[in-house]
C-alpha cells in the first residue's frame, strides 16, 4: 500500500515536472547568441513556464544534431529544437513534429511573415516550426580605410570588383578574406552564382535541380569567376574560421569579405560603426537579391497537455516583436516579421529589411543552398564536396565541374 | 561423485566439490558480462551496420532495403576514392616511416649511452599527447602565413617555400609528418624492449665469429626482432586505418577533400550529412579493408610461430 502511494506520488511529481515545462535544444552559446536565448527563457518564465535549457555547443549544431537523433529516437523528445531549412521536412517527414496551426493562425503569421519563409517552416501546409531570424547571406564587408589607401573603389558588380581587387593587390593587402571551410567557399560561389545565372535560374538550378542550368553554359562561367576570385585570396585560408577571415578586415590585413550578416557580429563587437569604420553592400552585382538563411525551431510533437500549453505559447513569443527585436539586434540578424518598427537596427540591418521586403514581392528573394534553406543535406554535401574540390584543385576544368555537379545532384536526388 | 580434472591442476585434497565447481564457473562468471557486451557492442553492431548499409536510410536508420544501392554510389563517389588513396599513401608511408625511425633510434640508444633514460623520455614524450593536440600544433607549424614558412622568410631567404598544408597534392603527406612525429617514440620503446630482450650471449657468440656490428644487427637481432615488428605494424596500421582526430585538428580533410580518410568520410555521411545507408555502406568497406589486410597477415604470423 505504501509502496503503491510512493509510485503515485513519483508519477505526479514526475507529472508536474513536464507540466509547462519547455526544453529547448539549441547551440547558441557564443556572447550575443546567449544573450538572445537567456530573454527567451525570460519570456517564458513571465507567462508561468519553466523553462529547461538544452543547449549543445560546437560545430554549427552538428554536435547538437546527434544528441538530438538519439533523445528522439529513444522516445524523449525535447520541446523545441535549433532546426532549419530543409531538414524541418525531412524531420516533418518522420512524423516526429508538432501542428502548430492554431497559433499560426491565431497570431496572424500568414500576413506578418513572408510565404518564402513561411512555406520553409510547413510540412504538408501545415505549421511545423517557427521561424526564428533572418540572415542575408549575400553581403560584401569591406574596410573603407584599405580602399582609400589603395585608391579603390568599393565594388558593385563583379568588374568593379576586379578592379579594385588588382589595385588592393598592387597596394600589398589581401583582397579577399576568405577561409578554406567548404561552406564558406559555397558562400562565395553562392553570391557568384546569384548574380551569372540571376535569381531564377539560380532557383532552378540549385532548388529545382534542373540538370541542363547545372550544366549550362552560365554555371560555367559562374565557376570560372569563383576560381578567379581564389587568385585575390591569401594562401593560408585552409581551415581558417570566418571570424578569423572577418577579423582580417577588421584590421586592415585584408580588403573585403563576401559573407553573411552574421559577420556584422565581429565588427560590432569590434568596437567598429556601420558606414564609418567598415561598409556593407551587396555582393557584386547582387542588389536588390537577397538569398536568405533563416533559423527556426522545429516543435517536437508532445504526449503531456501542459507542455504542450508552453510549447504554443513557445511558438507565440518566439515571433512576437519584443523578442524578434531583442533577438535580432544581438546576433546581426533582421526580423522575420515585415511589419515591424525597426527604429533601434542600423543601417545594414534597414538595407536588408528593404530587400528582404522589395525581394520577397519581385522574386529575387532565393534560399540559400549553402546554409541548407534549397535542398536536402545530402543534395548539399555533395554539391559542398564538387565545389571545394573545384576551388582547391587545378587539376579540373569548370566545364568538367559543372558536368560533375549535376551528377552528383542527380545522384544525391 | 566423479570430478573430471583434465584442465584444472589436481585440487587440493581438502577441495569440496563445491569448490570445484566454483573453480569451473567462476572464470566464466566473471568472463561472462565481456563476452556479451562485446558480442552486442561489437558484433552485434557490425550486423546492425551490415544491415543499414542496404537500406536508403538517410538520417535515421529505416528499413527500406535497396540492395547494393548504396555500395554503387560508394564506388562511384570521387570522394570516397580519394579518402581510400589517402588512407594507403598515409597508411603505407606512416608505418614504414615510424618502423624505421624507430628502429633506428632504438640501435642508437642501445648503445650503452650516458643519459639514456632522459633521451628516452623525450622521444616517447609525443605519445602521451593527443592527436588532437599534434594536429592543432602542426597545423600552426606548417601553415605558410603563420609558421615554417613564414620564419623562414622573415630570416631573409624570401624564396623559402613550404606549403603543403594548402596544397591539394601535397596536404596529405602533412598528415604523415605529423603522425610518425608522434608515434616514432612508441615505436623506439617497442624496440627498445625487444632489444633489451635478446640474449647477449649470442651477440658475443657472433662477436668471437668476427662478424661485424651492422651485421650482427641485420642477420641477428633483426630477425630475433620479428615478434616487436609484428606488434608494431599492427598497433600502427590501427592507429592509420581509425586516425580521425589528427585530420580533424590538422587539415579537417583539406584543401577541399584532398586529405579525406575514410573515417572522417564514414563520420561526415553517417552523421551530418543525413546519409545513413551510404555511411554504413562505406563503414561496412573500412571493415572489409581491415579483414583483407589483417587476415592473411595474423593467419601467417601465428601459423608461422606454432611450426617453429
Amino acid at each position: 500500500m505504501k509502496l503503491k502511494t510512493l509510485f503515485l506520488a513519483m508519477t505526479f511529481a514526475a507529472g508536474s515536472a513536464t507540466a509547462g515545462e519547455v526544453e529547448v535544444l539549441h547551440w547558441w552559446t557564443s556572447g550575443g547568441e546567449a544573450k538572445s536565448v537567456a530573454v527567451l527563457k525570460q519570456m517564458m518564465e513571465q507567462q508561468g513556464h519553466s523553462w529547461k535549457d538544452f543547449a549543445v555547443a560546437g560545430g554549427g549544431g552538428e554536435s547538437a544534431m546527434t544528441v538530438l537523433k538519439t533523445r528522439v529516437v529513444s522516445g524523449n523528445a525535447p520541446t523545441a529544437a535549433q532546426i532549419k531549412g530543409h531538414d524541418i521536412q525531412e524531420w516533418a517527414e518522420l512524423d516526429y513534429l508538432a501542428n502548430l496551426d492554431e497559433v499560426a493562425k491565431k497570431e496572424g503569421w500568414e500576413q506578418s511573415v513572408p510565404s518564402v519563409v513561411t512555406d520553409i517552416m510547413k510540412y504538408d501546409s501545415h505549421y511545423v516550426a517557427v521561424p526564428v531570424n533572418v540572415h542575408r547571406v549575400n553581403w560584401l564587408w569591406a574596410n573603407p580605410a584599405v580602399f582609400e589607401k589603395a585608391g579603390a573603389k568599393i565594388p558593385t558588380n563583379l568588374d568593379e570588383f576586379f578592379v579594385a581587387a588588382d589595385k588592393l593587390k598592387a597596394a600589398g593587402v589581401i583582397p579577399l578574406a576568405q577561409g578554406g571551410q567548404p561552406w564558406q567557399e559555397a558562400t562565395l560561389f553562392e553570391a557568384v552564382a546569384l548574380e551569372i545565372l540571376g535569381s531564377a535560374d539560380y532557383r532552378k538550378a540549385f532548388v529545382d535541380h534542373d540538370m541542363a542550368v547545372l550544366k549550362g553554359k552560365k554555371m560555367v562561367e559562374a565557376l570560372t569567376i569563383f576560381k578567379k576570385m581564389k587568385g585575390y585570396t591569401d594562401q593560408a585560408a585552409s581551415g581558417r574560421d570566418w571570424n578569423i577571415a572577418t577579423n582580417m578586415v577588421i584590421t586592415g590585413q585584408a580588403g573585403m569579405q563576401i559573407m553573411g550578416d552574421w559577420a556584422k557580429g565581429e565588427f560590432i563587437a569590434a568596437g567598429k560603426k556601420p558606414g564609418v569604420d567598415f561598409v556593407c553592400v551587396p555582393a557584386p552585382g547582387t542588389q536588390g537579391q537577397f538569398t536568405f538563411n533563416v533559423d527556426s525551431f522545429a516543435m517536437f510533437k508532445q504526449k503531456d497537455k501542459g507542455a504542450m500549453a508552453a510549447q504554443n505559447d513557445l511558438a507565440k513569443t518566439i515571433l512576437t516583436p519584443e523578442f524578434q527585436e531583442v533577438f535580432n539586434l544581438n546576433k546581426g540578424s533582421i526580423p522575420v516579421r515585415t511589419d515591424m518598427d525597426l527604429s533601434k537596427f542600423d543601417q545594414c540591418a534597414l538595407d536588408s529589411m528593404d530587400t528582404f521586403k522589395a525581394s520577397a514581392t519581385s522574386g529575387d528573394l532565393v534560399p540559400s543552398f549553402a546554409h541548407g534553406m534549397a535542398t536536402t543535406s545530402a543534395i548539399q554535401g555533395a554539391m559542398y564536396d564538387v565545389l571545394t574540390n573545384y576551388y582547391n584543385s587545378d587539376n579540373i576544368s569548370a566545364q568538367d565541374t559543372a558536368n560533375l555537379l549535376a551528377d552528383v545532384v542527380e545522384d544525391a536526388m | 561423485m566423479p570430478v573430471t580434472h583434465t584442465n584444472t591442476p589436481a585440487p587440493l585434497a581438502s577441495t569440496t566439490p563445491w569448490q570445484d565447481k566454483m573453480q569451473v564457473w567462476l572464470p566464466k562468471l566473471i568472463l561472462s558480462p565481456t563476452i556479451v557486451v562485446t558480442l552486442i557492442c561489437v558484433y552485434g553492431f557490425v550486423i546492425w551496420t551490415g544491415l543499414l548499409s542496404f537500406t536508403k536510410s538517410r538520417f535515421l536508420p529505416q528499413f527500406d532495403f535497396v540492395g547494393w544501392r548504396q555500395y554503387e554510389r560508394l564506388l562511384n563517389n570521387d570522394r570516397w576514392i580519394t579518402a581510400c588513396e589517402n588512407l594507403l599513401i598515409f597508411g603505407g608511408l606512416f608505418i614504414a616511416i615510424c618502423l624505421l625511425i624507430g628502429v633506428l633510434l632504438a640501435i642508437f640508444l642501445d648503445q650503452k649511452i650516458q643519459q639514456e633514460g632522459m633521451i628516452r623520455t623525450i622521444y616517447l614524450y609525443p605519445m602521451a599527447l593527443s592527436f588532437i593536440v599534434t594536429g592543432t600544433a602542426w597545423k600552426w607549424i606548417l601553415n605558410p602565413g603563420l609558421g615554417l614558412e613564414n620564419l623562414v622568410h622573415q630570416m631573409g631567404f624570401t624564396d623559402f617555400k613550404f606549403d603543403w598544408l594548402v596544397n591539394s597534392d601535397m596536404a596529405v603527406y602533412t598528415l604523415v609528418i605529423a603522425a610518425v612525429w608522434q608515434s616514432s617514440g612508441f615505436v623506439m620503446a617497442l624496440f627498445l624492449a625487444g632489444l633489451r630482450g635478446i640474449d647477449s650471449s649470442i651477440i658475443n657468440a657472433a662477436q668471437i665469429d668476427g662478424a661485424s656490428k651492422p651485421r650482427i644487427y641485420w642477420s641477428i637481432i633483426l630477425p630475433c626482432l620479428r615478434p616487436v615488428f609484428f606488434s608494431a605494424i599492427i598497433i600502427l596500421s590501427h592507429l592509420a586505418i581509425k586516425s580521425f582526430d589528427l585530420v580533424t585538428a590538422l587539415t579537417s580533410g583539406g584543401p577541399g577533400y584532398s586529405s579525406d580518410l575514410p573515417a572522417l568520410f564514414m563520420y561526415s555521411h553517417s552523421f551530418t550529412r543525413g546519409q545513413m545507408g551510404l555511411g554504413a555502406a562505406s563503414a561496412i568497406m573500412m571493415l572489409a579493408g581491415i579483414l583483407a589486410i589483417l587476415v592473411p597477415y595474423l593467419y601467417s604470423e601465428l601459423r608461422g610461430k606454432r611450426n617453429a
